[in-house]
């Protein structure tokens, strides 16, 4: 996609739900129609919006924030920032999105939204360029520092074939609501990164992970007590090869899609095909539905599926 | 002028200077922009000559603009613009106050031989192309090591522990910073000029700037001819030697009524320390004889020219030691690095090395901690400079910051584009420590994090995928070789390139159609 193109689509997608917004509540609007809670549901896939409208949608379906966040409560929301590339590239999570997602919570009456990533690149440049610490800011939430092994505690994840303890970041620990929003990606290492792979940013220590089977670390930690409450996935530009980090736009196809789900098995194999892969192919995602963690087969899930 | 107000307009500019360098070398944050670095170093004597002299800015004139200014004024550099000079001040007003009858000050004779020998060493081996001498003695260079080695540990230290008070607050505007030392031997000579400055500063005041800095002796040859000047008003003076006794550089005799201007400093304490108004500074009085130089100068001669000629055969001694290092082989799959990797836009090892004086301002500007400062990786001569250090982290493809604070010369500006396709180094794999092969488990942590994908993922057994690099894309920024997991030996690494290459640009393709159904 041409630069300009997403410029334009993003202002244009920005101002309209800003104005959606400002005419007393998105709720209200569907709720004429209003849907069955989200607990029916185990996938909601919408295509064809902007990332910030698909999900005041994909969230309207699944009985509106309200459903995750209480009154009061403490939220975190965790999405890829992995990379020191600017949004276009698709390299982290939309920061519309992620700004949408925020604006979501406040509105269901979080005291308060915290967002981080362990990063690759070098965070600081990565939460800059990445355009998020800038939307968050703009939401009202607080962009928080993953930088140091100090604000990473260690916790043990109870039945772990690999991984049976690590270090993750304080605020997973005291936050009372975690949202995962990672971005759908073609990935080197683990073939495809969604919302189980997500959590390798949430860790003090990845290389343990890659020294002593990588899917399997991946797929244990989803073991792990405190799990994420709702994994919301980009994929409005999926980047099919070159991943995780991509080399040039030409990387990106664009597929403006977004995905909700309680359950992460379930929203990465829809990943997986939506990038034309097996979910079965994908070890990790193998591994977790293996272990009891969520559903992997497409076939059989009750998916919710929306255009727009 | 007789004004004490002399005295009290240096301390002030000195100390905004002094706080401006601290700042400079700590500043961890990356407060200041990059184009700030150029302005606050343009007059830094040595920095500035080596950029024009052997990088050949053309533009970097600070240097021609403090040897004018001390033809005029004396060493007004080392009192109000030399950070090191006056850092010593502040040893020396500790040296004051904690016991004023501990400090040695008072008329002394110079070591003349000691002082004209260093300079002519420096001087001589620079003439030849090694600038080892000159990065030991530099005085910007030695500030800029105390403040990194030792200063910006505890400002970090301190950084801590507010970081850890306010984050019980959930306030992370201030954020923690891991502590990470550097290789022991990179600690001895910045220790050991910490020692040899605050100790002579505390007891002697001036005594190494006038002994052991090279760039103040040089300055002092310029001062003896100097046309503004401290001197005595023959009339007024009781010979009290109160002002010798306030004299950091020991220069003033006053029994003769006489001022050393080689070693004077223009910090105008002696003006200020006079109670009879006998002490003045301003324009040379042209009746004054100049000392008969005829004597002195000859055998002064005799004695530059032999050591230029001995030094000529040492500094071969030294390069023969190796600045570009030899080829070591093991047998063992250690990472078998042949060069060292000096950083983007330093064109190479010999240039780089012959340009860098280890001011450590690149180690501490840069956002990754990448650059290290080097022991005996360059060779014994080349201790502290910088090289990449891909185990304390890798280069940002998108940063050129380095490039933009080097003051030598020896990190040239580099745009971002034509970084990008800066060829420091070539990955290496090592198929033997590489866990795919070891453990028969996925990893590509090292693909995962290039750049320009020059290490890819090719089939290997089963489903299996192991890296493979593309020489010709790789520009050796030393993402896989930091995110490597195997230890203690990295299954891929960074091989220096002695001369820095151009990389080929990644090829690119198309992708094929979208798809606008959800394929489930």
């Amino acid at each position: 996609m041409k630069r300009r193109n997403f410029l334009r689509s993003s202002l244009g997608a920005g101002l309209a739900a800003g104005a959606f917004m400002s005419f007393g509540g998105y709720e209200k609007a569907f709720a004429g129609k209003r849907l069955p809670s989200g607990a029916d549901y185990d996938l909601i896939a919408v295509m064809g919006g902007e990332p910030a409208a698909m999900f005041d949608m994909g969230i309207q379906a699944l009985g509106g924030m309200g459903t995750f966040v209480k009154k009061g409560q403490k939220v975190l929301v965790k999405p890829n920032i992995g990379w020191d590339v600017v949004p276009e590239k698709g390299g982290n999570t939309n920061p519309a999105l992620v700004k949408r997602i925020i604006e979501h919570c406040y509105r269901a009456g979080a005291k308060e939204v915290f967002v981080f990533d362990n990063t690759c690149d070098n965070w600081i440049k990565c939460y800059k360029n990445s355009a998020i610490e800038q939307a968050v800011k703009d939401a009202g939430a607080k962009m928080v520092p993953g930088n140091s092994e100090s604000y990473y505690q260690e916790v043990t994840i109870p039945n772990g074939k690999k991984l049976t303890k690590a270090k993750v970041h304080e605020l997973v620990l005291s936050s009372d609501v975690f949202i995962n929003v990672p971005i759908l990606k073609h990935h080197s290492s683990a073939m495809m990164t969604g919302a189980l792979k997500n959590m390798m940013g949430v860790v003090w220590d990845r290389g343990y992970w890659h020294r002593n089977h990588l899917n399997q670390c991946i797929a244990d930690y989803a073991l792990y007590s405190k799990k994420p409450n709702l994994h919301v996935m980009d994929a409005y530009n999926v980047m099919m090869r070159n991943g995780p980090r991509g080399v040039s736009v030409a990387d990106l196809s664009n597929m403006k899609s977004l995905m909700l789900s309680t359950d992460w098995v379930a929203i990465d194999a829809a990943g997986a095909k939506l990038m034309g892969k097996e979910p079965s192919s994908v070890e990790h995602i193998a591994l977790a539905a293996g272990m009891g963690i969520g559903k992997m087969d497409l076939a059989t899930m009750n998916i919710h599926r929306m255009k727009m | 002028m007789k004004s004490s107000a002399l005295k009290h307009i240096r301390t002030v500019f000195a100390v905004l200077v002094l706080l401006l360098f601290v700042f400079l070398f700590v500043d961890f944050r990356g407060v200041l922009g990059d184009k700030a670095f150029g302005p606050i170093l343009y007059l830094q004597f040595v920095p500035s000559f080596l950029k024009f002299v052997i990088a050949g800015v053309v533009t970097s004139t600070g240097f021609i603009i403090v040897l004018i200014l001390t033809l005029l004024t004396g060493r007004t550099y080392c009192s109000f613009l030399c950070p090191l000079g006056i850092l010593q001040d502040t040893f020396s007003r500790a040296g004051g106050l904690v016991k004023r009858r501990f400090r040695k000050y008072g008329y002394k004779k110079p070591y003349t031989i000691l002082r004209y020998s260093i300079l002519v060493i420096t001087a001589a081996l620079l003439a030849i192309g090694g600038v080892y001498v000159l990065t030991i003695l530099d005085p910007y260079s030695t500030f800029g090591r105390l403040m990194t080695y030792f200063v910006q540990p505890v400002v970090l230290v301190i950084n801590n522990l507010l970081a850890g008070i306010l984050g019980k607050f959930d306030i992370y505007s201030v954020y923690r910073v891991d502590i990470k030392p550097y290789e022991l031997a990179a600690y001895i000579i910045p220790a050991a000029f910490l020692l040899l400055t605050g100790l002579l500063a505390f007891r002697y005041g001036r005594l190494y700037c006038n002994t052991v800095c090279p760039v103040g002796t040089l300055l002092g040859l310029l001062s003896k001819v100097s046309l503004f000047r401290i001197r005595f008003d023959e009339d007024k003076c009781t010979r009290c030697g109160r002002c010798a006794m306030a004299c950091k550089s020991s220069c003033i005799d006053f029994l003769n009524k006489s001022v050393d201007l080689s070693r004077c400093v223009n910090c105008f304490n002696c003006i200020d320390a006079c109670k009879e108004n006998g002490m003045s500074y301003g324009l040379v009085r042209l009746k004054r004889q100049q000392m008969n130089p005829d004597e002195t100068d000859a055998s002064r001669r005799g004695f530059i020219a032999g050591s230029l000629v001995l030094l000529a055969g040492g500094s071969q001694l030294l390069k023969a030691q190796g600045t570009t290092p030899s080829p070591t082989k093991d047998s063992t799959v250690r990472e078998d690095r042949l060069y060292p990797v000096s950083p983007p836009g330093s064109s190479g090892i010999e240039m780089f090395t012959s340009r860098c004086t280890a001011c450590t301002l690149c180690v501490n500007a840069c956002p990754t901690n990448v650059l290290q400062p080097s022991t005996n990786q360059y060779g014994f001569a080349g201790i502290m400079q910088p090289r990449m250090d891909f185990h304390s982290g890798f280069c940002n493809y998108d940063c050129t910051r380095c490039t933009d604070v080097c003051p030598t010369g020896a990190i040239m500006p580099l745009m971002p584009e034509a970084k990008k396709l800066t060829q420091i180094g070539k990955a290496v794999f090592i198929k033997e420590n590489c866990i795919v092969n070891t453990e028969k488990t996925a990893c590509g942590a090292c693909s995962e994090h290039c750049p320009t994908k020059a290490c890819h993922m090719v089939p290997f057994e089963g489903r299996l995928l192991i890296p493979e690099v593309k020489d010709e894309i790789c520009i050796g920024c030393g993402a896989c070789e930091y995110a490597c997991p195997t230890r203690p030996f990295r299954a891929i690494f960074v091989d220096g390139n002695p001369i820095h290459e151009a990389a080929s640009k990644p090829e690119t393709e198309e992708l094929k159609e979208v798809p606008s159904e959800f394929p489930f």
